[in-house]
Parts: C-alpha cells; sequence; structure tokens
C-alpha cells in the first residue's frame, strides 16, 4: 500500500504534466502559426503587389494612372494592350517566340544527343570531355561579349536571328548535358542492351529508348532553357542592332524612350513580355521544380 | 554488349556538335579576350596596336573600377544575408509541420518573380521607385513616414541599395525554393531523434537541419557570389550605372567601356577579371559542392 501511493501520485503528476504543457503547446503552435502566416502573408503582398499593379496599371489612362496609382482602373482600357501591340511589342514578341523555339529545340536536340554519348559509352578521354562541357556552365556571358560581337561580324551573322540564336544555344547546352545525363545514366540499361539483341542500331536507340525514357528531364530542360532564353538582355542588346529584330526585353527598353509619357502602354508591354513566363511556370510547375532540383545553377 | 555499343567513334559522334558549338561561342571567345585585351582597337577601325599589359595598370588605378569591385561585393554581401540567409530561414519555416500545409502556395508566390525577365523586373521597379507616381513613396506616405519618400533611384547614396533591393525581392524566393527542395531529402529519422528529445524547433534547426544542409548552403553561398560578380541587367535598365558612376558594377563598366567609349581592348581587360573572379568563385564551387552538384 505505502509503495503503491507514490505510484499512483507520480502518475497523477505526470498526467497533470503533460496535460497543461500540451495545453501551453497547443497555444504557443497557435501563435506561432498565426505569426508566420502573418509574416508571409505580408511577403507574399510585397511579391505579388507590384506584379499586380503592373497588369492593372496597363488597362488605365495616364491621368488615371497619375491620379489613382492604388486603385482599381476608372476605365479598363484594354486598348493598352492593343496599343502596346501595335507600338512594337507584337514584331518584338514574335521575334523572342522564333529566337526561344529555335534555341529550345536546338538545345534539346543537341543536349540529348551529347548527354547520351556521354552517359552510355564507354571510351577514352570521356572525363576530358564531360569536364570541358561543364566547365561552360561557369563561365560568365560578359567575359565573351566583345569577341563574340567580333566574332559575329567576321562570320557575317551580326544582325541577324542567329547572331542570337547560335550564342544561347552554346549557352544553354552545358546546363541542359548536365542534367540530362545525370538522368539517362539512371535509365536502367538493359532496355537498350535487348533493343539491340532485336536489331535496332545506335541511333535507334537514342530515338526510341533513351529519348522517350527520358521525356521528364526533356521537359525541364525545355522549361529553364526556354525561360533563360526569352529573359535573355545582354546578348540581345549587344548582338542584333535593327529594331525589327530585337526581343521583347530589349524591345521594352527602346518603347521606354518612345512612349516616355504613356505609362499605360508601357506597363501592358511589360505585361506582355512577363504573363508568358509566369503562366508556364503555374501550368509547369512540377518539370521547373525537378530541373531546379537536379542542378542548383542559377541563370 | 556488342562491339558497336562501345565503339568510341559513334558516342563522338553524338557529342561533337554540342562540343562544337560550345568551343566556337563559348571556349574561343575566352580566349580571344584574353588577347585582345593586350591591343588598343576600337570597332571601326581595322589596325590594333600592342599595348601589352598597359590597360591592366590602367585598370587598377581607374576610381570607377573600385567602385564597380565595391559594389559587386556589397551585392554580393547583401544578396548572401537575404538570399541565402532569409531564403533558409523562409525554406526551414515552410517546412515546419505547422506551416507545410501552406507551403505550395507560399512557395508558388515567393518563386514567381524569378521567372521574369531582370530587365523586365528593373524597368518594373524602376516606376515603383518613381518619386511621383511609384509605390514605394505612395507606400512610406500611407504609413506616415513621408520624409523617407526620396528619389531611390536618382541618389547617388541609395541608388545602389535601390537596385540591390529589386534583386533581393526577385530572388529570395528563388534560393528558398533550392533550400526546400534539398531539405526534404533530409531523412525523416533525424527529426524523429530530435522530437523524442524534446528539442525546440530552433534547436532542431540549428543541430539538424543546418548541418544536414551545409553542402547545399556552401553550394547556395557560391552560386550567389558568382551572381553577384555577373550583375548586369538591372543596373543597366534602372540606372545605367548613375547617377555619377555611384551604381557602376564590373558588367555596365564593361559595356561602356566598348560600346560607348569604343576603347575595346579596355573593355577586354575589363572582361578578363570578371573571367578571373567568376573562374576562382567556380573552383571553389567545384570543390565544395561536388556531390550537391550530382544530387
Amino acid at each position: 500500500m505505502i509503495n503503491n501511493n507514490p505510484v499512483v501520485k507520480t502518475n497523477k503528476i505526470n498526467e497533470i504534466g503533460t496535460g497543461s504543457s500540451t495545453m501551453s503547446l497547443k497555444i504557443k503552435n497557435r501563435i506561432f502559426q498565426s505569426a508566420v502566416l502573418l509574416w508571409f502573408a505580408i511577403f507574399s503582398l510585397i511579391i505579388i503587389y507590384p506584379i499586380i499593379w503592373l497588369g492593372l496599371s496597363g488597362l488605365k489612362s495616364n491621368a488615371d494612372f497619375f491620379l489613382n496609382t492604388w486603385s482599381l482602373p476608372e476605365e479598363w482600357l484594354w486598348g493598352n494592350y492593343q496599343a502596346a501591340w501595335d507600338a512594337g511589342i507584337g514584331q518584338f514578341f514574335l521575334n523572342s517566340v522564333f529566337i526561344t523555339v529555335s534555341s529550345v529545340v536546338s538545345v534539346l536536340l543537341l543536349g540529348s544527343m551529347a548527354a547520351y554519348g556521354l552517359s552510355r559509352f564507354q571510351f577514352k578521354g570521356q572525363n576530358i570531355l564531360l569536364v570541358i562541357i561543364l566547365s561552360g556552365l561557369m563561365l560568365a556571358p560578359q567575359v565573351s561579349l566583345i569577341p563574340l560581337y567580333k566574332l559575329l561580324q567576321a562570320i557575317g551573322l551580326y544582325n541577324t536571328y542567329w547572331a542570337l540564336i547560335l550564342p544561347y544555344v552554346a549557352f544553354q547546352l552545358p546546363f541542359a548535358i548536365f542534367l540530362m545525363r545525370s538522368y539517362f545514366l539512371s535509365i536502367p540499361k538493359e532496355l537498350e542492351e535487348s533493343a539491340i539483341i532485336d536489331g535496332c542500331n545506335i541511333w535507334q536507340v537514342y530515338w526510341h529508348i533513351i529519348v522517350p525514357m527520358g521525356k521528364p528531364i526533356i521537359a525541364s530542360c525545355a522549361l529553364l532553357t526556354a525561360m533563360n532564353v526569352w529573359n535573355e538582355f545582354m546578348f540581345a542588346l549587344v548582338f542584333v542592332e535593327d529594331s525589327a529584330l530585337r526581343t521583347i526585353p530589349v524591345g521594352l527598353m527602346n518603347l521606354r524612350s518612345q512612349l516616355n509619357t504613356n505609362f499605360g502602354i508601357q506597363l501592358a508591354g511589360l505585361a506582355i513580355s512577363a504573363l508568358p513566363m509566369i503562366i508556364a511556370y503555374i501550368i509547369f510547375q512540377k518539370q521547373f521544380v525537378r530541373g531546379l532540383s537536379a542542378g542548383s545553377v542559377k541563370g | 554488349m556488342t562491339k558497336t555499343f562501345r565503339s568510341s567513334r559513334t558516342a563522338i559522334l553524338f557529342i561533337m556538335p554540342a562540343l562544337l558549338f560550345i568551343m566556337f561561342f563559348v571556349f574561343l571567345p575566352i580566349v580571344l579576350n584574353l588577347y585582345n585585351s593586350l591591343f588598343r582597337w576600337n570597332s571601326f577601325e581595322a589596325g590594333r596596336v600592342f599595348v601589352g599589359l598597359e590597360y591592366y595598370g590602367r585598370l587598377f588605378k581607374d576610381p570607377i573600377f573600385f567602385t564597380a569591385l565595391k559594389n559587386n561585393s556589397l551585392y554580393a554581401v547583401i544578396s548572401l544575408v537575404f538570399q541565402v540567409g532569409l531564403g533558409l530561414i523562409i525554406a526551414a519555416v515552410l517546412e515546419d509541420k505547422l506551416i507545410r500545409r501552406f507551403q505550395p502556395f507560399f512557395r508558388t508566390v515567393f518563386f514567381i518573380p524569378s521567372v521574369i525577365s531582370i530587365a523586365v523586373v528593373g524597368l518594373l521597379w524602376q516606376l515603383l521607385y518613381n518619386p511621383e507616381v511609384g509605390l514605394v513613396n505612395g507606400v512610406l506616405k500611407a504609413i506616415g513616414q513621408s520624409e523617407w519618400a526620396l528619389s531611390w533611384l536618382g541618389d547617388s547614396k541609395t541608388a545602389i541599395y535601390a537596385v540591390v533591393a529589386v534583386s533581393q525581392w526577385q530572388y529570395t524566393g528563388y534560393m528558398t525554393m533550392l533550400f526546400l527542395l534539398a531539405m526534404q531529402k533530409i531523412p525523416f529519422e533525424y527529426y524523429e531523434a530530435s522530437m523524442i528529445d524534446g528539442a525546440s524547433k530552433i534547436k532542431t534547426f540549428i543541430y539538424i537541419t543546418l548541418p544536414q544542409m551545409k553542402e547545399m548552403i556552401l553550394v547556395g553561398t557560391v552560386i550567389t557570389v558568382i551572381g553577384a560578380f555577373k550583375v548586369f541587367d538591372e543596373v543597366y535598365v534602372m540606372t545605367n550605372g548613375g547617377p555619377g558612376h555611384s551604381t557602376e558594377v564590373l558588367g555596365t563598366m564593361l559595356y561602356r567601356a566598348a560600346f560607348r567609349n569604343d576603347e575595346m581592348g579596355y573593355a577586354s581587360t575589363i572582361g578578363t577579371i570578371i573571367f578571373v573572379i567568376t573562374l576562382t568563385l567556380s573552383l571553389i564551387q567545384l570543390k565544395i559542392g561536388k556531390s550537391g552538384q550530382e544530387a
């Protein structure tokens, strides 16, 4: 009896103890959660509001823009978007689409071939080739700016679409190869072996096995390459001088000086340029994130 | 395995097109840049005069060069605080079990600015900073701090901070995403152990998350620092190095020397410096982040 009592006592104390601490823990958790959510909500507002402001201000007349910076447009001038498109954004947009699509297709084709060659074969000098290609990841494009400018002039490509597409492909390839190679390494070899026994040649193996199996990483590469090319600014500024060949980011700079005072149209232009990538990101988030996690490199 | 399967000739055929592209458009220019920096030349005349290392001497006496170096370094330090430091904390909080169900929303929102072109973001923020119509001063006035309402980009004291702030706005969410992805690879057992021990959230973060993330943090640090030395677009768009060279970075300095002053040799010299800095940093990254890269 005497022995039992303390046991009961300690049990009780324990129960009370855990009871009150779960209570205070619950409150603590609630406070923590609310504080964090408030903090993140403010954060989200700081991040999203300028972008929403951009879209909405693009619908305002100039007077409306100056007088009511904060409010919704007095009159929703969808015509601003049309006007921005006609003021040159349309041409820049189409240039950007053409250059982006050409670059992405070339990067995917050349990149997947190289990644295949570097992941499924064993030969002398393989590592050296790999190091050469991957060290392309480290180089700052500024270093190549002037020599490329002269080189493109010398081979007669300066001020053409090719003056952008070819350097873009070259600068995007190392990252694409890096991503695709690591993925291809994880595709089981047995598939290829049985295909070869079935009489496939090496090109058929590449095209009918590796490419379809590699689809997820190829999709990620396509998105990241498209984003980098669509957004690129410095090469686009220097390697093309004809305004008819400009891509959107540089074209917007030109428009800024042209439309000095018409803020609504300028903002509409900015929105037209930003929207495709935002939409692509929201739809294909999974592919974006896969690419990022596979290779932690900032564009 | 058949013989053709291992044949090195076939492999080379697959690799060659990409390799040629990279050699011609990425590596050849670097060699040319080094060579170009030894001559006085400009883009419209054919002749060039050999000057040896003269431009390197001039560069190290050029006060703008030191302004640029200082600004690039400032960029690096502030980006480390926000993108790596704050990014890491945000990622850890998003991974907390009380917050996790809100994570998809917040990480999507935080990431959005990084998919927009830097040039577009620069043009947008130039308007936001505009002293008359911009939102920044609008907010400051609304919260009753109108004496803080400045011409942010127009004042040589504040301009560089205003420009750097835009990069933090744009890329903190990007780093957060990278850290989140790395955190999700930490085995759950590590956390279980600390939960049983009753460790606090902060202790768990310091003693479990941070050590497990060491590699990713180092990689993130180097990426951020390299990025800070590659800065060009946002400065060019928002201030073009001004007012009075106060926001000059190596990138804008190179651009100005080459395409405004037409001193191609001098510009190439700046290019070489950028090359040396980014290469050194990259080698450090390779050394510390080898397995992190293969993740």
